[in-house]
């Protein structure tokens, strides 16, 4: 359903070039979940905007349901079903919580509660609180999720969708995120949540704006487990992040 | 009596279908025109000068509605309302003004309230300005409010502007007394070559009041805002002033809150920003399928609802 063909993507900076996608080609097929993980900076997020056509590639393509859509605006490519949950979510002024739930469901059924509840929010104390910095993180984070579960697109991008969330609503997190993948959508979630890297098909690993390992999970998995567990210890005893000098 | 023009601008300014619930007055180019009292409420027409005396007994509750409407061009409409909210009344009152300029002359109202909430009493006052016209005629509006808020009394001020007036000095001076209340909400957008000033003095001038003066406006094409609230305490009075504006376009935006404090144990606060929508929030709404102009519209829609 979903195939980049050779995705470049480079940043400028004031003196320098960064390559941050260097020759992607990478295949999705309906109905199936992928992880793509990968150490910070690999290029996870630089994607994930590439395909909802945030960002514009250098060259490359991106094929969609077997249509070119690399001209396409971030507008039509939501209209034909694709859809992002970002890392870090925007605060509005003035927008409640309902609305944006509205916004993304304009289209659809008419039902904003149950994905916030289904997340841990309990709708009543939340559908009329603005999305604007008063959430606390894991709040925000969760009602970015909600929307994109309300927009209910065939192909689905959650940018490290754990971020921030604490250990309970995670097990809900991980739950609903399975429950709403249906046979004919495409999800895929960026993290580096063994729990999460565990709901996947197919695991993708990006390292330095390359594909370094990609295939089902059986094969990937034991190849990276360890860096990520090993990683997880990191994470705790000293907030630092994994995959750096990880002893193998 | 009313044409259906008459009708449309009474929905734009108070949301009104048909005749307005509980007393009211309607003023058309220069006229009143449609008048009831009711009991507890009653609507007087001046002597001697244009306007009405609006007079509440103590603890009526109810509705009263002002609306004015234009719909002549070369017009210059100046009119002068008193209103007295008795002891423990709670009263909402709607006012506004909508324009509607034919022509090419001057469609002009300059509205001068003077408002007093006696002691204990709830006032909650609602005014919308909305114009519109075929013609090159300039819609103009410069309100002036007066404002008494007595002893335990409140009174929330709910003033809103969204496009269609071209000038606008707005004037609102009030005294808040020992432990009164003030709470008033601005919100405005400009655009065209459009101007819009507020001026807003509010006098803490007792022990225990209150006031909150948060203003919220936007300014497109070439228009120009300029906030002046000021707040003075007094006594040992809270206020709190908010100006947040979304600059757009070639818009100038000047805001300039002041806060004075005459005593120790007031507490003063204020705050002012002008910024642009962020580019992620209309990214954001992109990607739920709105296209750039949509989002732009429902981030500002938000923002001043
Ligand atoms: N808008 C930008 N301008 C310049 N450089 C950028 C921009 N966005 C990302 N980069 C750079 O591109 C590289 C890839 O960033 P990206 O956000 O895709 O990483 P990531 O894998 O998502 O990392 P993380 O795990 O921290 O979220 C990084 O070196 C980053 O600094
Ligand atoms: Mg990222």
């Amino acid at each position: 359903m979903l195939e980049l063909d050779k995705i470049v993507l480079k940043f400028k900076a004031d003196d320098h070039e960064l390559t941050a996608l260097k020759e992607i080609s990478l295949h999705f097929e309906t109905g199936k979940i992928y992880v793509i993980t990968g150490p910070n900076g690999s290029g996870k997020s630089s994607l994930a905007r590439v395909i909802m056509g945030i960002h514009r590639p250098g060259s490359g393509r991106v094929i969609f349901d077997g249509e070119d859509i690399t001209g396409l605006g971030i507008t039509e490519r939501s209209r034909k079903g694709i859809g992002y949950a970002f890392q870090h979510p925007a605060r509005f002024k003035g927008l409640r919580v309902a609305d944006i739930l509205e916004i993304a469901m304009r289209n659809g059924e008419h039902n904003d509660c149950h994905y916030l509840s289904e997340l841990g929010l309990c709708p009543e104390d939340y559908l009329e609180r603005p999305l604007d910095a008063s959430l606390s993180g894991g709040e925000i984070k969760r009602i970015e999720i909600a929307t994109l579960l309300a927009l209910n697109p065939r192909l689905r991008i959650f940018d490290e969708p754990e971020a921030g969330i604490d250990l309970w609503s995670f097990e809900q997190l991980i739950e609903v995120i399975g429950a709403s993948h249906r046979p004919d959508t495409t999800t895929i979630i960026i993290s580096h949540q063994e729990k999460i890297l565990q709901m996947a098909d197919q695991i993708i690993l990006l390292e330095d704006g390359a594909v370094s390992l990609h295939g089902p999970r059986e094969q990937v998995w034991p190849v990276i487990r360890d860096s990520v567990r090993c990683a997880c210890r990191q994470d705790c005893s000293r907030g630092g992040m994994y995959y750096v000098n990880c002893p193998r | 009596m009313l044409t259906a023009l008459d009708r449309k601008m009474l929905r734009q300014i108070a949301g009104l279908e048909g005749d307005p619930p509980g007393a009211f007055n309607i003023r058309k180019n220069g006229q009143g025109i449609e008048r009831r009292s009711i009991p507890g409420i009653e609507i007087i027409p001046k002597e001697g000068k244009p306007g009405i005396d609006i007079l509440v007994k103590p603890g009526t509750t109810g509705t009263v509605h002002i609306p004015v409407i234009l719909t002549a061009s070369g017009l210059n409409d100046l009119v002068y309302n008193t209103i007295e909210i008795g002891e423990s009344a709670d009263i909402l009152l709607i006012a506004g003004c909508g324009i509607h300029n034919p022509g090419h002359g001057e469609a002009r109202h300059d509205g001068v309230h003077e408002i007093f909430v006696r002691r204990g009493a709830r006032l909650r006052y609602r005014e919308k300005h909305y114009g519109e016209g075929e013609g090159k005629g300039k819609r103009i509006l410069n309100p002036k409010t007066v404002l008494l808020v007595e002893e335990g009394a409140s009174a929330e001020l709910e003033l809103v502007q969204i496009r269609g007036v071209d000038d606008t000095v707005r004037d609102t001076k009030v005294r808040v007394e020992a432990g009164g209340r003030l709470a008033i909400y601005e919100r405005l957008l400009t655009h065209g070559t459009q101007e819009a000033r507020s001026d807003v003095e509010v006098d803490l001038a007792g022990d225990e009041s209150t006031a909150r003066v948060i203003s919220r406006s936007v300014a497109q094409g070439t228009s120009k805002q300029l906030f002046r609230p000021r707040l003075v305490a007094h006594g040992r009075g809270r206020g709190h002033v908010e100006c947040d504006s979304i600059i757009m376009d070639q818009a100038v935006i000047r805001s300039i809150p002041e806060i004075w404090a005459e005593n120790a144990a007031a507490e003063l606060v204020h705050e002012a920003a002008i910024g642009k929508i962020a580019g992620e929030q209309i990214v954001k709404l992109m990607t739920l399928g709105l296209t750039e102009k949509e989002a732009e519209e429902a981030i500002i829609s938000g923002f001043l609802k």
